[in-house]
């Protein structure tokens, strides 16, 4: 077998792993500050409505969370597995922010959470809502140093080249290197919205099999009010990660916008299939000058061509349609919580097609959340760490026929645990909407 | 600064696997006991460690990243050899952590269906730790006769946590199901006892590191204390698997009885953190962020100690209920 297959292979066995992972931590980090509110507006009203909402959503919490640690077990072994030259080039780096994930973070949010879960009647209120607080920090603490991590591989900073390989010279540079804030900021409110369409969609899931539903009804509100607020704040922060990118990693954005020539008012490209092999897009649909006045804020700017990079550039097309996907999914949400939230302030039970868009949307958060991802590892491409080392650089010698038994053992797993989930998720909205009919 | 510390973070390491080996051991022990018990049993045994097993699991991810951040090295020696039983037990983890909430919330033969991973997942993750740490200590040499051999330790491994996990669930429970779990610790017992024989004696066989290390008069007159104390807290155990005696006793003395396992192993490898090939000092990270770690390690890992007491404080005395209503 030749390095390009390992490589391949073990780039496909990660990516699966990470992106089964990333769903379930893009929605338990804003789930649990949910979980919060529900609990503290149980604390202060004793509504029995909001006790449901809170008891069907820390069962959804913990269901996602168990999904998120058993991938991220993986996901620690995988590290060291797949990518060895990583650990040996940048090792002293990437290294102690992991660390201080588990140390601060995992332990943190799995204790909490046994005690959120099952002690609800074993400790005083407020010491439950404090642990519920405390798994909150902790999945966010958690986003932070893994975020503080893939944002310096991104856009490396504050380190000190020792023979060849690197060490930390500044580790505040280190953690709060030039695309930190964008990308945790993006990150939290991703998670923030793929919270609220999931808990949304399920809630409104629930009014369509029992329309009369106060803690449905109660939570769907909240939900939708949440999002309503965050999707515009998300579009503006995703603008100015936008800016960043193209300022330290230019050649990615060629990529998403499809520029194959440097050029000056570049047009903004709607559709097209890029065609890698003659360097152009077919059938494209363009707004003139569209891109330079997107990026730049001036018409006739000149725009850096993916010509400029050759060949250490992404390939095109799985940034440009990732892009538009994450983009469109964003507006998409915008529309509907903005609509949702007018309908509400006008009172009265939702429209039955609203409550089915809305549970169309349940897990639209998962697909542009695994979208904008795509765009930003892929974008990054052939680097693994931008300008320090490339991702072929770095696979180990695992053979291919024990990545090739993992994987396929990996495949299954995954799929029978992502079908399960499914199932339980939609039966567990399903039940409370029944015990709600049970008790009229 | 003029400390070693590459040793600091063996250290580190060695507690961490001691106390994943010996929390998530008495977890997957009692998910290897779930089809010896009845239905309404596997619930209570199921709500005796379901606010743990995250916890406990974590200590698994910090023992591995140690490895993988102290000593990046040895992680890619090691976990390259074992990589295709580091997958079965992944697996085996993961079908096992969402087993505990799936076995409760699905319905039918689905529940069944999970039912039959939560211990099919226990089993297997438990045989692969074995047949990891068969193969570790005798160096990943190739070779049918060292194969068998991590297949026993395997083998001894699941004896091993259906003894913590049987002794666990004496402390947890009470009644039938305590009864029962006394009948499961003594089988769970001479398992070990079995196992720790077979490992001790083909052990420095299979490695003449081990056999120069504790073969050498006149230390190894010493180094019998080791064997002598393990044989004196196995038989403790035995005799405190009765109704009457503090149900405590036998946990603690399996958990006494793995300290001494830990040493004797932790004595059997030291210097080395790849067997012959590589020491603690070959295969660590750069000084720089080792200190750096040590500064977060120092005071987090006191406040972690400080909560898992809290938390098994809160959830302490005999289980009665499944967990969810």
């Amino acid at each position: 077998m030749d390095a390009a297959e390992a490589l391949l292979l073990a780039r496909a066995q990660f990516g699966l792993n990470i992106a089964f992972h990333i769903l379930f931590p893009s929605l338990t980090i804003a789930l649990a500050w949910f979980l919060v509110y529900f609990r503290v507006r149980y604390e202060r009203s004793r509504d029995p409505a909001w006790l449901a909402t809170y008891k069907l959503w820390i069962k959804v919490f913990a269901l996602s969370f168990a999904m998120g640690v058993v991938s991220g077990i993986v996901m620690s072994f995988q590290f060291g597995t797949n990518w060895p030259g990583f650990m040996n080039k940048v090792g002293n780096i990437a290294g102690p922010l992991l660390a201080y994930e588990v140390l601060t973070a995992f332990f943190l949010e799995a204790t909490f959470l046994g005690v959120m879960l099952f002690g609800m009647n074993r400790v005083p209120a407020w010491l439950h809502i404090l642990s519920t607080v405390i798994v909150a920090v902790g999945t966010s603490l958690s986003a932070f140093w893994i975020l503080a991590l893939n944002s310096w591989m991104h856009t490396p900073a504050g380190h000190i080249m020792v023979g060849d390989v690197l060490i930390a010279g500044d580790w505040l540079q280190v953690i709060f290197n030039p695309s930190f804030p964008y990308r945790i900021t993006h990150m939290l409110l991703a998670s923030g919205l793929t919270a609220s369409f999931v808990i949304a969609g399920l809630s409104a899931w629930r009014l369509l099999r029992a329309p009369v539903d106060d803690s449905a009804m109660k939570t769907l509100r909240a939900a939708v009010l949440v999002a309503a607020v965050l999707a515009p704040v998300q579009i503006y922060v995703g603008d100015l990660h936008g800016l960043n990118t193209l300022e330290h990693q230019p050649a990615k954005i060629a990529a998403i916008e499809a520029i194959w020539e440097t050029e000056k008012g570049a047009p903004l490209v709607l559709f097209a299939i890029p065609n890698e092999k003659e360097r152009r897009n077919d059938y494209a649909i363009e707004i003139p000058k569209g891109a330079a006045l997107i990026l730049k804020h001036d018409a006739d700017a000149e725009l850096k061509g993916l010509n400029e990079f050759e060949p250490d550039r992404p390939p095109v097309a799985p940034l440009f349609f990732g892009f538009r996907l994450m983009v469109g999914i964003g507006v998409g949400m915008l529309a509907l919580a903005w609509f949702g939230a007018w309908r509400l302030r006008r009172g009265g039970p939702l429209p039955r097609p609203l409550l089915w868009i809305f549970a169309a949307f349940t897990f639209s958060g998962w697909i542009a959340t695994l979208a904008g991802w795509i765009v930003t590892e892929v974008g990054r491409q052939p680097w693994l760490v931008t300008g320090i080392l490339r991702t072929k650089d770095a696979v180990g010698h695992i053979s291919g026929a024990q990545l090739g038994a993992s994987l396929t053992g990996y495949v299954l797993t995954y799929s029978l645990m992502l079908l399960a989930y499914f199932v339980v998720i939609t039966h567990m909205a399903g039940k409370g909407a029944e015990q709600q009919e049970a008790l009229k | 600064m003029n400390i070693d510390l590459p040793l600091i973070f063996a250290a580190l390491m060695g507690i961490s696997i001691l106390a994943y080996v010996v929390l998530d051991g008495y977890d997957l022990g009692v998910g290897m006991l779930m089809p010896a018990a009845t239905p309404d049993e596997q619930n209570l045994m199921v709500a005796s460690i379901g606010p743990f097993w995250d916890a406990n699991e974590t200590w698994l991810v910090l023992g591995i990243g140690l490895l993988l951040v102290a000593f990046p090295k040895a992680h890619g020696v090691v976990l390259g050899e074992l990589y295709l039983p580091v997958a079965v037990m992944l697996i085996g983890l993961m079908f096992r952590g969402v087993a505990f909430e799936f076995r409760m919330k699905a319905l039918g033969w689905h529940a069944e269906l999970w039912n039959w991973l939560f211990w099919f997942g226990s089993f297997v993750a438990s045989l692969a730790q074995g047949f990891m740490l068969g193969r570790y200590i005798t160096g990943f040499e190739p070779g049918a006769g060292y194969w068998l051999f991590a297949f026993i330790v395997g083998g001894s491994v699941c004896g091993g946590y259906v003894l913590l996990g049987a002794t666990w669930l004496v402390l947890r429970t009470e009644g039938e199901l305590q009864k029962k779990a006394y009948a499961w610790a003594k089988w769970g017992l001479l398992w070990v006892a079995l196992g720790v024989a077979l490992v001790s004696i083909a052990t420095p066989l299979a490695s003449s590191t081990v056999y120069d290390k504790w073969f050498d008069f006149p230390r190894t007159l010493w180094l019998m204390i080791l064997p002598a104390a393990s044989l004196a807290a196995g038989v403790w155990v035995w005799r405190s698997l009765r109704p009457g005696i503090a149900d405590w006793k036998p946990f603690a003395g399996t958990v006494a009885i793995y300290v001494l396992a830990f040493l004797g192993l932790a004595y059997s490898i030291f210097p080395y953190v790849v067997v012959d090939r590589m020491t603690i000092w070959d295969a660590a990270s750069h000084d720089s962020a080792l200190e750096f770690m040590l500064w977060g390690a120092a005071i987090v890992l006191p406040c972690i100690a400080g909560y898992t007491v809290f938390s098994y404080r809160v959830f302490r005395g005999k289980v009665r209920e499944a967990l969810y209503e």
